[in-house]
């Protein structure tokens, strides 16, 4: 097809083969990279070397230009200093009003981020990009803020001067003596999507300085005349380019990989930092921060905990804590290592993850120390085998650092006393049995001495103890004995000896010691993690799953801990806490942001640093479940990474049990969906039943009576007593239906009155008179009227329930008796029948819902007695049902007679 | 039918309550006319004059209660009232505002026309003649005249409250009279909540009067509402 390769521009066609050595991951990383950004506001950062070489007004110029295009542009926040030309390019564009934050007394202004969010511009212009928030604010930094501002889509340009860039930042120190304090991380720069670099030569620079058109605070005025000077400056300049060309070419290397232009590609390189509390840690990050950026490749640091590990004192494990975050913040991935040697396992950890350079710190200790215990560099380089070692140099002023020395621990003088006393036992000891023993055995007994000191009381003492012991062996031992002269050059070679074990022995013990020590904290940490794991295993309850996560986090870490969960209505509310964590408004907005955002925030993170308490959101593959606040009882501590990872441990384990608690909740929830579903389906099913049993004899009849005007009158009087009765039998089923549902809805409301019982039975009687035409009724009343506290409806519907019921279950012509009787403060009302009774094992059941015994000639619900018992319990009282002596059943019911019964006026007389 | 037959106005929406009232009710020789809202049923009763009200609690427009004491602002005609069971309360509200008697459905067509006589008669008595001195219902007769009780031909000493509560059920012979009514009559108003008096009173007379006092015959108890006396 060669007409066919005429059509393509050369470039192209150049690289056409290449086109089917597209690598997917890369494709799929640029793809989501991109897509990222559609959603993120682009920064486009203006870098200059200096103050004065025009940032600004390149900036704002370049404002002009979009604003012309039409595009929606705002000032967030541009510092002019008064300077004339920059101040009228600010016209013409709108300017948002700054937030006035009080501080100490004085008022600092600041970028309003709020209003800015609010306002949503497409663009927004922000100056001073490194600038330290004034304290309070919401985010320290001004680049969080920027950060914000992107995430919510917005675009910014933004001005940033080469030294206040993180990794530089000791070169910057370097070359020019001066400190910037405020820096910003690299990655912020790596994730512009565009980088202009703002570019004055040094020369008119210094012109413009001295003609005054360069803005210098008079405070800092001596610092900044140091700053400017010329080798400074084209210091800064070179950097500066150095980092644009960097820049220009990482998106060079992109565009090449989106479109699959093979290129040079460097071999994929991996760097490991070697960290340990020594301040050359803070430069070695650093440098193999600008390493790795020069060589593209991605970076470790790592910190081996050796047994010298233990007996670091607790601000030298803060500082090996800052440098790995330090590491972290410059886009490292870090770990804490244990192992012995710190060569052997950082060699380890480089072959297992690939890495091709290590960066090492040259020893700052002398020369001897090296020769007597091997330096770590010399170990790395004979050990790294295809592994590049660097090594970074120290600037000299490490005088402060070695203060304490890992390799002598101090031991209490107390011990050198008993090492003192060991010898002089040891001593008399060999006296003793100087006159049967040889001088070589003796020896031993010094031997000993010198082990047991090594073993029990530490290395110092032991050095002490062989000393001694090898002066009092020399003295009263051997010849010339009394004095120190050795008269056989042999014993120079005991003394040795005796030295050397005593010194092994020593350093043998110390570092079981310490490494039991080490691993001792290390099996404690798993325990903890076992522990609270196991804990919440057998925690159920949402609530107990909380007390044990707050219990456990104060007891291992010593913090006070709070469990905040979102409410009903999404309102994050504190679940559980520890005493003496409070939260006020403020505390609880951080913790909100944590939450919405699916961040740390608080104390010790990016966002809002300033509280209390750090807050954590508890992640779970399905979202976050609710937010853990950390606040340290003891002010001040910084937890140290392994501390943070095991936190962030127990944030997890938390928001496991936290969002199983919740399943369980939807799961108890469903289950309960699922029982009252089939009550209802099982009530509706009887229900439809016996409605439409009676309905179906209704509507047979009346369509019968409908459709035959010639019926004979028997007929027809037969089809509307048909009628008549299913509609009476459907009215007495739809009144104990409703009766029931007023029941369980609470809705029946016990009205108790002073009532005589014969009149209740009486109505009872007059209601249900047509059903028991058929059957004598007995009652046997006390014979004086009783008043007995009741609800007359409600125990008239019980009374019509159990005589309807005697009437349906017994033969035409038998008799139902009534009776009642006094008891104490009860009163008891019987109704028996001589049916068939009740099948053995039915007495209980007989008062559940929707339960029909025997079957009756006519049917029912199974209601009846359900409400009777719901009646007889609204009055305090018990229904229970019996088999009758001599066949028939019997249900009684029992109702309390509480308070006195009213007194009548006696009337005397008669007419 | 008769031009003199007495007019009956039944306010009531449901269709088939008032089908079976008009068959029941032109079955009996009453005049009837229909209304179907509380609205209309006051219009109703002001142009046409009916000699009884039957009047539906439930109805949709307004409130029968309402109906009630609208109408009594001008009339004295007898209204008696349909309504549910399990109303016990809206029953004696209806009737302590001026309606004479009372329905619960589902009710039979005899209850029915048992309660319109009584209603008609009582209408009647009061505004032409003085109540008979003689009271006889089955065995049991009160000699107002006289002050003398008897049943069958035993004569029943009763004491004066028994006496007083037997004459007012009597002087409104057949129709529901509420708790609240009696004791008011018999005891004053002062004892209008003191229904256990009524109650313990209402058990001697039927001890006395009645044969079996569980199964009265004479004084029957309208549960939640007051007493009858049948008739």
């Amino acid at each position: 097809m060669p007409f066919q390769l005429l059509n393509y521009p050369a470039t192209q066609l150049l690289f056409m083969p290449e086109l089917t050595r597209l690598d997917p991951d890369e494709l799929l990383v640029h793809a989501q990279a991109e897509e990222a950004q559609q959603y993120r506001g682009k920064l486009k950062i203006f870098l200059g070397y200096a103050a004065g070489v025009g940032k600004t007004y390149a900036m704002l110029e370049a404002a002009h230009q979009r604003t012309q295009q039409g595009v929606d542009v705002v000032v967030g926040y541009v510092e002019t200093h008064k300077r004339a030309e920059t101040e009228a390019l600010l016209a013409g564009l709108e300017v948002m009003p700054r937030l006035q934050v009080e501080y100490r007394g004085i008022t600092l202004p600041e970028m309003d981020v709020d209003a800015i969010l609010a306002r949503r511009p497409k663009l927004a212009l922000v100056d001073e990009f490194a600038h330290t928030n004034a304290p309070g604010s919401r985010h320290p930094k001004r680049y969080l803020d920027v950060e914000d501002l992107l995430v919510a889509g917005i675009d910014v340009y933004t001005t940033l001067n080469i030294q206040h860039l993180e990794s530089l930042n000791d070169v910057v120190a370097q070359i020019t003596g001066v400190v910037v304090r405020e820096t910003i991380p690299d990655r912020v720069i790596d994730e512009a999507s565009e980088l202009q670099f703002v570019d004055l030569p040094p020369d008119e620079l210094l012109q413009r300085l001295q003609e005054g058109k360069v803005y210098i605070p008079e405070q800092a005025a001596r610092a900044i005349q140091k700053f400017f000077r010329k080798g400074n400056l084209t210091a800064l300049r070179e950097m500066a380019l150095r980092r644009a060309a960097e820049q220009v070419d990482d998106q060079m290397r992109a565009y090449m990989q989106t479109r699959a232009i093979p290129g040079p590609w460097p071999a994929s390189e991996r760097l490991l930092a070697c960290v340990g509390p020594s301040p050359l840690s803070e430069r070695l990050v650093r440098a193999t921060r600008r390493l790795a950026d020069e060589l593209n490749a991605e970076w470790f640091a790592v910190y081996v905990e050796t047994i010298a590990h233990t007996q670091l004192s607790q601000p030298e494990r803060d500082k090996v804590a800052r440098h790995l975050l330090l590491a972290e913040e410059l886009g490292a991935k870090t770990a804490v290592l244990p192992g012995q040697s710190i060569a052997e396992t950082a060699l380890n950890y480089a072959r297992t993850h690939n890495i091709t350079k290590i960066v090492a710190g040259k020893p700052l200790h002398s020369r001897w120390r090296d020769l007597l215990f091997g330096s770590i560099v010399d170990q790395l380089i004979h050990q790294s085998g295809a592994i590049d070692v660097y090594v970074i140099s120290g600037q000299g002023e490490q005088v402060k650092t070695a203060e304490i020395s890992p390799w002598l621990p101090h031991p209490p003088w107390g011990r050198y006393l008993r090492s003192i006393i060991l010898v002089g036992l040891a001593t008399m000891l060999a006296e003793l049995v100087h006159p049967t023993l040889s001088v070589t055995n003796i020896l031993v007994i010094y031997l000993f001495t010198v082990i047991w000191a090594a073993v029990s009381l530490g290395r110092g003492p032991a050095i002490l103890t062989s000393f001694l012991g090898v002066l009092a062996f020399d003295f009263l031992f051997v010849p010339p004995r009394g004095t120190f002269a050795v008269s056989d050059t042999e014993y120079i070679l005991t003394f040795l000896g005796l030295f050397a074990v005593g010194m092994t022995i020593s350093y043998l013990t110390d570092r079981f010691q310490q490494q039991a020590e080490a691993s001792q904290r290390r099996a404690t940490e798993t325990a903890i993690l076992y522990e609270l794991g196991r804990d919440l295993a057998v925690a159920a309850e949402l609530e107990t799953i909380l007390e044990v996560v707050v219990r456990n986090i104060g007891r291992t870490f010593g913090r006070d801990t709070a469990v905040l969960l979102p409410d009903e209505g999404g309102q994050l509310t504190v679940s559980a806490h520890s005493e003496g964590f409070e939260l006020d408004e403020n505390e609880t907005a951080v913790a909100a942001w944590a939450f919405e955002h699916n961040q740390p925030a608080g104390r010790g993170t990016d966002t809002l640093p300033a509280t209390h308490s750090r807050y954590i959101p508890l992640k779970t593959a399905h979202g976050v479940v609710g937010v853990l606040g950390v606040r340290p009882s003891n002010m001040g501590a910084i937890l140290s990474p392994e501390q943070r990872r095991l936190l962030d441990a127990f944030a997890s384990l938390a928001a496991l049990a936290v969002e199983r608690a919740y399943l369980a909740q939807e799961a108890q929830k469903a289950h309960l969906q699922v029982e009252t579903e089939r009550m209802r389906s099982s009530l509706l099913s009887s229900v439809s039943h016996d409605l439409r049993t009676p309905l179906a004899g209704m509507m047979g009849a009346a369509s019968i009576l409908l459709e035959n005007e010639t019926l004979p009158p028997h007929t027809r009087r037969e089809m509307t007593q048909t009628i008549y009765e299913e509609a009476y039998r459907l009215n007495s089923l739809v009144g104990n239906l409703l009766n029931m549902t007023r029941l369980e809805a609470g809705a029946i409301e016990v009205k108790k009155a002073w009532q005589p019982l014969e009149e209740v039975i009486g109505t009872a009687l007059s209601r249900m008179e047509a059903s028991l035409r058929e059957h004598p009724v007995i009652t046997q009343l006390p014979p004086d009227l009783l008043l007995v506290p009741l609800d007359e409806l409600l125990i008239e519907q019980v009374l019509v329930n159990l005589l309807e019921n005697a009437v349906k279950y017994t033969p035409v012509g038998s008799p139902i008796e009534i009776s009642a009787w006094m008891e104490e403060m009860f009163i008891t009302v019987q109704v028996a029948d001589r049916g068939p009774g009740f099948l053995p094992g039915d007495e209980e059941r007989l008062f559940e819902k929707f339960y029909r015994g025997r079957q009756p000639t006519g049917s029912g619900v199974g209601l009846g007695l359900a409400i009777c018992r719901g009646i007889v319990a609204a009055h305090n009282g018990r229904i229970h049902a019996q088999n009758r002596p001599g066949g028939g059943a019997i249900i009684q019911f029992t109702l309390p007679i509480e308070g006195t019964p009213p007194q009548l006026k006696v009337e005397e007389g008669e007419l | 039918m008769p031009e003199n037959a007495p007019l009956i106005l039944v306010i009531e929406d449901e269709i088939q309550i008032r089908r079976f009232l008009r068959v029941a009710l032109t079955g009996s020789n009453y005049r009837l006319i229909e209304a179907v809202t509380g609205q209309d049923g006051l219009v109703q009763a002001a142009t046409r004059q009916p000699d009884l009200v039957i009047l539906d609690l439930g109805l949709p427009d307004r409130d029968g209660l309402q109906v009630i004491e609208d109408l009594r602002t001008w009339t004295a005609v007898p209204i008696i009232i349909l309504s549910a069971r399990q109303q016990e309360n809206d029953k004696v509200l209806a009737l302590d505002a001026g309606a004479d008697d009372y329905l619960t459905k589902p009710f039979g067509v005899s209850e029915l026309l048992a309660r319109i006589r009584v209603a008609l008669r009582h209408a009647t008595r009061t505004t032409q003649t003085a109540e008979p001195a003689l009271f006889t219902v089955g065995d049991l007769r009160v000699d107002l005249a006289q002050r003398q009780v008897f049943v069958g031909e035993q004569e029943i000493h009763l004491t004066p409250i028994e006496y007083k509560l037997l004459v007012t059920l009597v002087q409104y012979a057949g129709k529901v009279v509420t708790q609240r009514q009696l004791l008011k009559e018999v005891w004053g108003p002062a004892y209008t909540t003191e229904t256990h008096y009524l109650r313990v009173y209402m058990g001697q007379l039927r001890h006395k009067l009645e044969t079996d006092p569980t199964r009265p015959h004479y004084l029957l108890t309208e549960p939640g509402v007051g007493y009858r006396l049948k008739v």
